[in-house]
């Protein structure tokens, strides 16, 4: 493969596959309380206008972010509210979100195309990045590509080894058990659906504050519905989640290089593979063990109320 | 006041019945336009919407216009002229090379509706096409982006294998190189007119391999600011000015020029005069133009290009001027010979020099 650089692809790999990490990581959390939020798409397009517009507005890309994650919440609890409390279909609602998310945020962002971000500079980590190779690969990096990963483990110690992540596991695979047991289903699913939608905020941002970055309408192009599908093809498992998106990231930037270094394989195949590949391995790994820790969480999607 | 007008409609209604499709002329025109991607893209649509827009200032009130953004290439685009007919539309501009069969199908079932489709090649009587010679545009960019490279390396982002992209790259590449006999080409085909963050992941991807000019023929403006976040890397705006990226790196672009033409067709219909037409203008016809040559290009190289935009305006000089081969080494043109218009609207293939292939 002459003429590519690896240090500089698994460096650019990262930058790519940070939006769907994220994304598909806040999805993930919602569908093992039991709930599916069709609204990936809707909520990062929001939380990508919120953070530009909030990074633009006060010149620190940090509190766009931040505001990025909040105005994605906040635009989940409308699907929250409709879903939990008000009992509306879940797949309706979704996708209701992502097309109100859509609107909304062109709304919002009529003003605000054509206008540069805010400088938001590579965080080096001292020492670490003048490492040769692994340095540029690794510690050279946005602030918001080490949060991700450090969500990856955050996320995978509170449901693997927390009572709290126990008791949100319980919610997604039998909600009537749940509350026998005494807990707060509609309150937990609410929270996972903010936490769904914070991180999609996040992710969106990321695309419209540091790796575009600007503001365009339409800009996350479907990268809601790739972190929806990884959610399903890494069954629900964080690791998991963390290699679909890196793969599915990683082989877009990938394919692009190669065309960029004239690589002698046809076009189409090229265009297609990250799907092939993300879809094949995440699949392949979860067919090794088909018992149950392949399996969707037992009450996904099901509406609960106290009463039945 | 409303019966009234009933009546009127109904009469004119009757009246069109009766006379057959002879044309004649309206009071007024409702005008649709069908987008592919949002109307504040930067680029593309939102020219053309700034076009329509003009159109609709220049007529008045003769002139209603509606318009949908977003429409997907596909069945969906159907489905919007379809609706667009249905609600009164008389003559429905269609602004993408892939709603090409879409618009040829819909028009077979509204044969009173007037269709214009922008950069295909199928007419029908009341189907029209036009296009902007693009190819001339590029052949300037092409000429600066030889003698701005220090590299030697330029990139160019396509979306679809088609032959007005094809065309461009052709054009671009010939002018390159014939400032610069060591220039060489990469090649992206990005399979979308319109997706910000794949569009910033070319350019990269195009920088990494230690491309310093950028050429897109994508609509959005993520690649300008992805050469911006590089550096010392030249690029050139697509459809629109993109001129917030001047001087640097937006060194130049390509200015899609449509109102004359909106205005045009529309008065046409409101004449009366409407017919199916093939309008393929360039520079000259004030339907390409070329935006500022900014000041990050010296001042003789500034001078040259516009010279050269200046010739091809005057039609003194064609970009696709012989001796070319194709890029199997075939003979294409023989000195001094010039492309005819039927060969460059189906353009399929790359000239000597290029490497890679067309996506088929």
């Amino acid at each position: 493969m002459g003429g590519i650089d690896p240090i500089l692809l698994l460096a650019s790999l990262m930058v790519a596959s940070t939006p769907i990490l994220l994304a598909a990581l806040g999805e993930m959390v919602v569908e093992r309380a039991g709930v599916l939020n069709l609204g990936v798409e809707g909520m990062m397009i929001f939380g990508a206008i919120c953070g530009f517009a909030v990074g633009v507005g006060t010149g620190s890309p940090s509190l766009g972010f931040l505001a990025a994650a909040l105005g994605a919440a906040a635009l989940s609890m409308l699907f929250g509210v409709l879903t939990q409390i008000l009992l509306s279909n879940q797949v309706a609602s979704g996708l209701a979100l992502t097309l109100f998310g859509l609107g909304l945020s062109s709304l919002v962002g009529q003003s605000y195309s054509g206008i540069k971000a805010p400088p938001s500079l590579d965080f080096d980590i001292p020492l670490l990045s003048d490492i040769p190779v692994l340095g540029p690969i690794l510690f050279q990096h946005h602030p918001m590509v080490y949060l991700s990963i450090l969500l990856v483990i955050g996320v995978w110690v509170l449901l693997r080894h927390t009572r709290a992540g126990l008791i949100l596991r319980a919610v997604g695979e039998s909600h009537d058990a749940a509350h026998a047991l005494g807990y707060k289903v509609v309150a937990i699913r609410l929270a996972a659906i903010a936490f769904g939608g914070a991180l999609a905020g996040l992710g969106g941002a990321f695309i419209s504050l540091v790796r575009v970055p600007q503001w365009t309408e339409g800009m996350t192009a479907g990268a809601g519905w790739i972190a929806l599908a990884i959610v399903v093809f890494a069954s629900w498992r964080p690791w998991r989640v963390l290699i679909g998106a890196y793969l599915f990231g990683g082989v877009s930037v990938l394919q692009l290089n190669l065309q960029a270094a004239g690589f002698k394989v046809p076009v189409q195949y090229l265009a297609m593979s990250p799907y092939l590949i993300t879809i094949l391995v995440l699949v392949l790994m979860s067919a090794r063990r088909r018992s149950a820790t392949a399996q969707a969480p037992a009450d996904l999607g099901k509406t609960f109320h106290a009463s039945s | 006041m409303q019966r009234r007008q009933f009546l009127a409609t109904t009469a004119a209604t009757a009246l069109a019945a009766a006379t057959g499709s002879v044309a004649q002329a309206a009071d007024k025109v409702k005008v649709g336009f069908i987008y592919v991607g949002p109307v504040n893209d930067g680029g593309w649509t939102q020219h053309h919407h700034e076009a329509a827009l003009e159109m609709v200032e220049t007529l008045g009130d003769k002139v209603e216009m509606v318009y949908q953004e977003n429409v997907p290439e596909g069945p969906d685009a159907e489905r919007a002229m379809t609706q667009m007919a249905l609600d009164g539309a008389n003559l429905i501009f269609t602004t993408s090379f892939g709603f090409m069969d879409a618009t040829i199908n819909v028009a077979a079932k509204f044969p009173d509706v007037k269709f214009e489709h922008a950069t295909g090649y199928k007419t029908a009587p009341n189907v029209g096409v036009y296009s902007a010679r693009f190819y001339e545009g590029r052949a300037v960019q092409g000429f600066l982006a030889g003698k701005m490279t220090k590299s030697n390396k330029i990139g160019y982002i396509a979306s679809f294998p088609i032959p007005e992209v094809i065309r461009g790259i052709n054009s671009a590449f010939i002018h390159a190189r014939k400032v610069n006999p060591d220039v060489e080409f990469s090649v992206i085909w990005a399979f979308t007119w319109f997706d910000p963050a794949k569009e910033a992941d070319a350019a990269t991807a195009l920088i990494e391999q230690g491309c310093d000019v950028i050429l897109q023929h994508t609509d959005s403006t993520a690649p300008q600011a992805a050469a911006q976040k590089a550096g010392n890397v030249y690029t050139f705006g697509q459809a629109a000015d993109m001129a917030e990226y001047a001087p640097m790196p937006r060194i130049s672009s390509i200015i899609d020029v449509w109102a004359p033409y909106y205005i045009a067709r529309t008065e046409a219909v409101l004449n009366g005069t409407w017919e199916s037409d093939n309008t393929w203008d360039g520079i000259g016809a004030g339907m390409v133009g070329i935006g500022e040559i900014s000041s990050a290009v010296p001042a003789d190289v500034k001078a040259e290009a516009e010279a050269l935009r200046d010739s091809i305006a005057a039609g003194e000089y064609h970009p696709f001027t012989g001796p070319l081969k194709k890029q199997d080494g075939s003979d294409w043109l023989a000195e001094g010979e010039t492309a005819d218009d039927g060969t460059l609207a189906g353009m399929n293939f790359f000239v000597e020099g290029l490497t890679g292939d067309i996506p088929s």
